[in-house]
């Protein structure tokens, strides 16, 4: 062994003494814990419903409700640090999460009632052990853990339901969001309402295209009345998918430019020069009507020209 | 691969059939220019409904025939540019700027006899 190596081991051995302990000399630790913490399981169960009834949590849910999930949590709890494995656990806070969420209940809630549960059996510890302070020691290392895992694991599980359920939302907006209609033959219109992002854009594009190929479409109107506001980038999506449009032979219009947008647009020197624009969707449709070679009119004057 | 190139009627149309090199569509380019005054033709139709990329060199090659075509009394219209090759011809910018684009044969030969017909009536 080298001189360096030696040196090396030297410098590490006083961190190994502090290392975690292992499985096996966690085991009889863990079970003593376990059992404490099923011996206990009425009176800590109670504790904790009274400990977030006091910290005003959960308050869209009703007593009952919550000492039912308070003992589930529990049981599941004691589960994982048993046995070590995460999946229960994080099956049944998805589970919970789903049932909870519609409710109202808010990631500080519930973060917050599996610390006071991590801070009302770490506290039983200390009234258990209390005379024997190593031993303590040596449960604690066990728990802390394995009860910072548990915590983690809840919360974790909460936080991905929502962002789920965010992103499930996002998609159904998005598709409700662009049609393409059909007003007449070979005339269509696509209302686009709130804010265009890049990946908006792009799938206003395809659908627009795949509908122009399949609607055989010559003129399409382009209404952006219901679009707020709008930057040098939205500018060049939309510039974009009128060119795009064209290359399948359609003309585009677009119509519904607020005063806002048009002074934005001014100001910030976007060339729309390409682009055929109209002030509002009647007037787009009757210009499109126009390139169709329609002509609306009343029915009386039709009467008197025949 | 050479790219046939039929008369119908007034009009010359050359359906590309497959993914061209560069050096076929110099070939497609030159072979409709002479054709162009050879049938006297009035218009001219490519068709690229089977082709699912189209790069800067073929754009370029169907903007000039265009414009050649045009020194030449004739007018061009692009049929069949498939959705994806749009949308990815415009990303990369290349949108065949004064080139008139049609949605497939049908309606470019529409285009074309609309054209015919605005002549007439401007009476050249």
């Amino acid at each position: 062994m080298s001189t360096k190596e030696a040196a090396a081991m030297v410098r590490i051995s006083p961190l190994s003494a502090q290392r975690a302990p292992s499985r096996e000399e966690m085991a009889p630790l863990l079970s003593e814990l376990v059992s404490h913490l099923r011996e206990s399981r009425t009176q800590l169960r109670q504790e904790w419903a009274r400990r977030i009834a006091l910290t005003q949590l959960l308050r869209a849910m009703t007593e009952e409700e919550i000492f039912a999930e308070a003992t589930s949590v529990y049981d599941n709890y004691v589960e994982a640090l048993e046995t070590g494995t995460f999946e229960a656990l994080q099956a049944y806070s998805r589970n919970l999460s789903e049932r909870i969420i519609p409710r109202g209940v808010e990631t500080h809630e519930v973060v917050g009632i599996v610390l006071l549960l991590r801070d009302v059996l770490a506290r039983s510890l200390f009234a258990k052990y209390h005379e024997d302070f190593t031993q303590l020691n040596r449960i604690l290392d066990t728990y802390e853990p394995a009860a910072n895992r548990i915590a983690n694991t809840v919360a974790v599980g909460f936080v991905q339901e929502r962002e789920r359920i965010i992103l499930q939302q996002q998609e159904a907006i998005r598709e409700l969001s662009t049609p393409v209609l059909q007003v007449r033959e070979r005339l269509l219109i696509l209302p686009i309402i709130g804010v265009i992002d890049p990946h908006r854009a792009r799938q206003l594009t395809e659908q627009l295209l795949r509908a122009i190929r399949t609607n055989r479409a010559k003129v399409v109107v382009i209404d952006i009345t219901g679009v707020a506001a709008m930057d040098a980038n939205v500018a060049n999506h939309l510039v974009q998918t009128v060119e795009a449009a064209r290359l399948l032979g359609a003309t585009v219009i677009v119509t519904g430019l607020s005063p806002e947008i048009a002074q934005t647009l001014v100001t910030i020197g976007v060339d729309l020069s390409e682009m055929a624009t109209v002030g509002d969707l009647q007037g787009g449709i009757e210009e499109a009507e126009r390139l169709l070679g329609y002509k609306v009119l009343p029915l009386a004057e039709l009467g008197s020209q025949n | 691969m050479e790219v046939p190139i039929l008369k119908q009627g007034q009009y010359l149309i050359a359906s590309i059939q497959s993914a061209l090199t560069d050096a076929d569509l110099s070939q497609l380019r030159e072979a409709l220019i002479a054709q162009v005054g050879r049938y006297r033709a009035r218009g001219v139709i490519v068709d690229v409904t089977a082709l699912d990329v189209m790069d800067s060199f073929a754009v370029r090659t169907l903007r000039d025939v265009t414009h050649m075509a045009r020194l030449r009394g004739s007018e061009t219209v692009i049929v069949g540019i498939q959705p994806e090759v749009a949308f990815a011809m415009v990303q990369l910018g290349l949108t065949l700027k004064g080139v008139a684009t049609a949605l497939d044969l049908e309606e470019g030969l529409a285009f074309l006899d609309q054209r015919g017909r605005d002549r007439v009536e401007r009476g050249n």
